[in-house]
């Protein structure tokens, strides 16, 4: 209630703001746009901005952040990083309550809750250690990443067991970052409990698969295969190899990873698809993470998303990130996944990893899909028979 | 983002007055120096430094960078990529004299920012004309700065052609060439180089360049008339542009590397090519090859040449000399590798970091190759040294250092 009082009181005390020049240079920020068009009118806007801007009008500023593009939120960034700088260095005071005030409204733009919480620091050093703990499933991945590592931290100095395996177990709640994961996986399975990896960062493990298609001499990525064209998961379609039918691949892996060169056929210069479906209670923004090594198309519920024609360039979690629109009900996923032609003992992989997520990474779940692949294990015998010859 | 400190504060506006003043050959503004040779002859660099010895300073970065630091009169640039994803970006400017943070400006990446764990954003070197500096990232981030931090324009590459990004990581780094700024973004998707008007940050050209993961970076070279031409590293090989209307002047086509740079010397160009091919540019076809030698294909440092010699290191981690006009091997020795850094010459000296971080120094004045000094920073370096006067400039991961005579 304190910061509340104190942010308002800042904002009154910033209300000139709101009459002067500046509204209209951060109007002329926001309207960057791409390859360069408004840069001209930006820089006089910027210039003015950190002209006529003080301390005070810093909660204005990160105001502003607020459906900024990401060009235009660097070009306010800079502002309010230089005019920080400045009133620092003559020795003026920063508006600490309401920047504080800002910090914690999970409605403003995380980018500005971020840079609000760093100009804090500049004022009070000790500021993290009252904030960060409150931030641990906050909408901005940085304060949730921040907060998840000081209960990581903090488990390490934990000798009780069952202690130590509550500190992981709430630290899981704001991890997305892999490598975080990992580290409170590992602290819970060391304290003799289990997690499923697969559940927490949302993997799809059911999947049906078609192929392989010709990709020799990398025609496949531009050639429109028939399911690009009508999604006839009944189809009897003419392959690279002969006539291929839809079957069902799973995966046991702990990261959701399907991969079709080991369970299915360490193919070369082939084309696979393989779909499956999302179950969305409302219409909604979403990202697609996913990780793989190979060219890949993908479309939902008939839709050309992106594609990426690279091999062979790394895998990675979340390696790539998609924004797609999910209709309410069932959303129809449908990705191309392209090998080349290298025969290099690092150019083998013909995998991918797939997850829904929100923008902050946390991981969305299909109402329909199922989770009992998770317990499959890992290259099950009998699994990759009925994946061969689905896809024959 | 630090607080000025109070007796710096004049210390811009008076610059900007003076700064195309100030510029002098001490300047070193981009990957390998202002003339992209990465040699300083006027410069001395002693051969053996430690914690107590022949280092000025001593200062703490933010994060990671394989980018070389660039020195703009008596500012010190470096940039550091930090946080799990690495999308947060920083530009640092340090008081030469002091070290002495003179402001640090971040920015959120708007591009891809996977990388090999061995690079990071902050691999591309930023560059400067001594009036701007320009930032640039593995993301395609590109910001272009006043001296003082202010920002002058902003540009996303990969947020305007979305594809335009390697998952490996981008390490090209831009130059300034008749007030533009050359950009290789070469990847095995949307593959392209362009010329930025530097004023405002728009695209004078845009060309299609050959789809497939590129890591050198761009080089220019002067026409008998005084022009200069871009020249442009893939793959393919080399291609001529007019900085200014990205036009194709000639091109060499006969493949080259895709990770060391090449280096231009009065009219000849060091090509890594087919182990390593020179051409002259001042008479006759530009693209006729003058001499070629497989034994002198470089490792990851580019060539270096001076006084007549060019210089490569190969996979083993030999120095090999040779003579720049005819390619006769004169000698080799055994350095202590591996080996990212491309080598910088300061006088007779000619200064390598390995990955380990061992300044090796090479007394390169006489008839043989000598080493004369190894020196451990004891931190892993990615990135070329910066020489400016009698000073050099080295970052790892974590630490940029001032080495200079006491």
């Amino acid at each position: 209630m304190r910061w509340l009082i104190a942010a308002s009181l800042t904002l009154l005390v910033v209300s000139p703001f709101a009459q002067a020049a500046q509204p209209e240079s951060i109007k002329t920020i926001k309207a960057v746009g791409n390859e360069g068009k408004g840069n001209a009118a930006a820089l006089t806007a910027v210039k003015q901005l950190q002209k006529q801007s003080t301390a005070a009008d810093l909660p204005a500023l990160l105001d502003s952040f607020s459906v900024a593009s990401p060009l235009a939120a660097n070009y306010l960034r800079n502002v309010v990083e230089a005019v920080a700088d400045r009133e620092t260095a003559a020795g003026k005071s920063l508006p600490a309550d309401a920047l504080r005030s800002i910090v914690f409204d999970t409605k403003r733009d995380p980018r500005a809750r971020r840079l609000a919480y760093e100009v804090l620091l500049h004022v009070d050093a000790d500021a993290s250690k009252e904030i960060i703990p409150q931030l641990l499933q906050d909408p901005s991945p940085e304060f949730r990443r921040d907060a998840v590592q000081q209960l990581i931290d903090q488990a390490a100095t934990q000798e009780d067991k069952e202690v130590k395996l509550d500190t992981f177990r709430k630290a899981l709640l704001g991890a997305t970052d892999a490598d975080q994961v990992k580290a409170i996986a590992k602290g819970i399975r060391e304290q003799g409990d289990d997690v499923s990896l697969v559940k927490h960062f949302g993997f799809l493990t059911d999947w049906k698969i078609i192929g392989p298609f010709n990709n020799r001499d990398f025609v496949g990525f531009a050639e429109s295969y028939p399911p690009e064209k009508k999604l006839d998961l009944e189809a009897k379609l003419m392959g690279q190899l002969g006539e291929v039918t839809w079957g069902d691949i799973t995966t046991g892996d702990e990261y959701g990873i399907i991969d079709i060169a080991k369970t299915i056929s360490p193919y070369k210069g082939a084309v696979m698809y393989l779909t499956t479906t999302f179950d969305s209670p409302s219409a909604r923004d979403v990202q697609f993470r996913f990780g793989t090594p190979n060219a890949w198309k993908i479309w939902v519920n008939g839709k050309y998303v992106f594609g990426r024609d690279e091999y062979h360039r790394g895998m990675a979690i979340d390696q790539y990130t998609v924004p797609a629109t999910l209709k309410k009900g069932q959303n129809v996923i449908l990705l191309k996944l392209c090998q080349n032609e290298q025969d290099d003992s690092w150019a083998q992989r013909y995998q991918i990893q797939f997850r829904v997520s929100d923008a902050s990474g946390v991981a969305i779940h299909s109402g329909a899909t199922s989770r009992k692949a998770a317990a499959l294990p890992q290259n099950s015998k009998n699994n990759l028979t009925a994946q061969k010859e689905g896809t024959r | 983002m630090m607080p000025l400190k109070k007796n710096q504060r004049c210390i811009p506006l008076c610059f900007a007055a003076v700064a195309t003043v100030c510029l002098t050959g001490a300047d070193w503004l981009q990957f390998r120096g202002t003339d992209i040779s990465g040699v300083s002859l006027d410069s001395s660099i002693p051969a053996t430094w430690s914690e107590d010895q022949n280092i000025a300073w001593k200062v703490g970065l933010p994060g990671r960078g394989l980018s070389c630091p660039i020195v703009i009169g008596d500012k010190v640039v470096v940039t550091a990529s930090t946080g799990f994803h690495q999308n947060r970006l920083h530009v640092l400017c340090f008081d030469r004299s002091s070290g002495d943070t003179v402001w640090h400006r971040q920015f959120l990446a708007t591009g891809r920012t996977m990388t090999h764990p061995k690079m990071c954003n902050a691999t591309p070197t930023p560059a400067s004309d001594g009036e701007r500096i320009y930032a640039f990232f593995s993301s395609n981030d590109l910001a272009c700065l006043d001296l003082d931090g202010n920002l002058l324009w902003y540009r996303g590459l990969t947020y305007d052609f979305p594809n335009a990004s390697n998952s490996l990581g981008m390490s090209s780094s831009p130059i300034v060439v008749d007030d533009t700024l050359i950009v290789q973004v070469e990847n095995d998707a949307e593959s392209f180089a362009t010329g930025i008007d530097v004023l405002t940050g728009v695209s004078r050209w845009k060309k299609d360049r050959p789809k497939r993961a590129n890591w050198t970076s761009p080089t220019f070279s002067k026409n008998a008339d005084g022009s200069s031409l871009a020249l442009l590293q893939s793959s393919a090989g080399i291609e001529a542009v007019n900085p200014k209307s990205g036009e194709t002047a000639w091109e060499y086509k006969d493949g080259a590397s895709t990770i060391p740079s090449s280096v231009v010397s009065s009219d000849y160009v060091f090509i890594p090519s087919n182990g390593l091919t020179v051409l002259r540019t001042g008479d006759g076809n530009p693209s006729d090859v003058l001499w070629n030698d497989n034994r002198l294909g470089p490792s990851t440092p580019s060539p270096v040449v001076v006084n007549g010699r060019v210089y490569v290191i190969n996979r083993a981690g030999v120095l090999q000399a040779a003579d720049m006009t005819t390619g006769n091997i004169l000698w080799r020795l055994r350095l202590t590798g591996p080996f990212s850094a491309t080598p910088v010459v300061a006088g007779k000296h000619m200064i390598v970091f390995n990955e380990k971080g061992s300044g090796q120094v090479v007394d390169i004045s006489g008839e043989e190759g000598e080493l004369v000094g190894t020196n451990e920073l004891a931190e892993t370096i990615l990135g070329t040294p910066a020489v400016s006067g009698n000073e050099m400039f080295v970052r790892s991961d974590g630490h940029l250092w001032k080495i200079a005579a006491e």
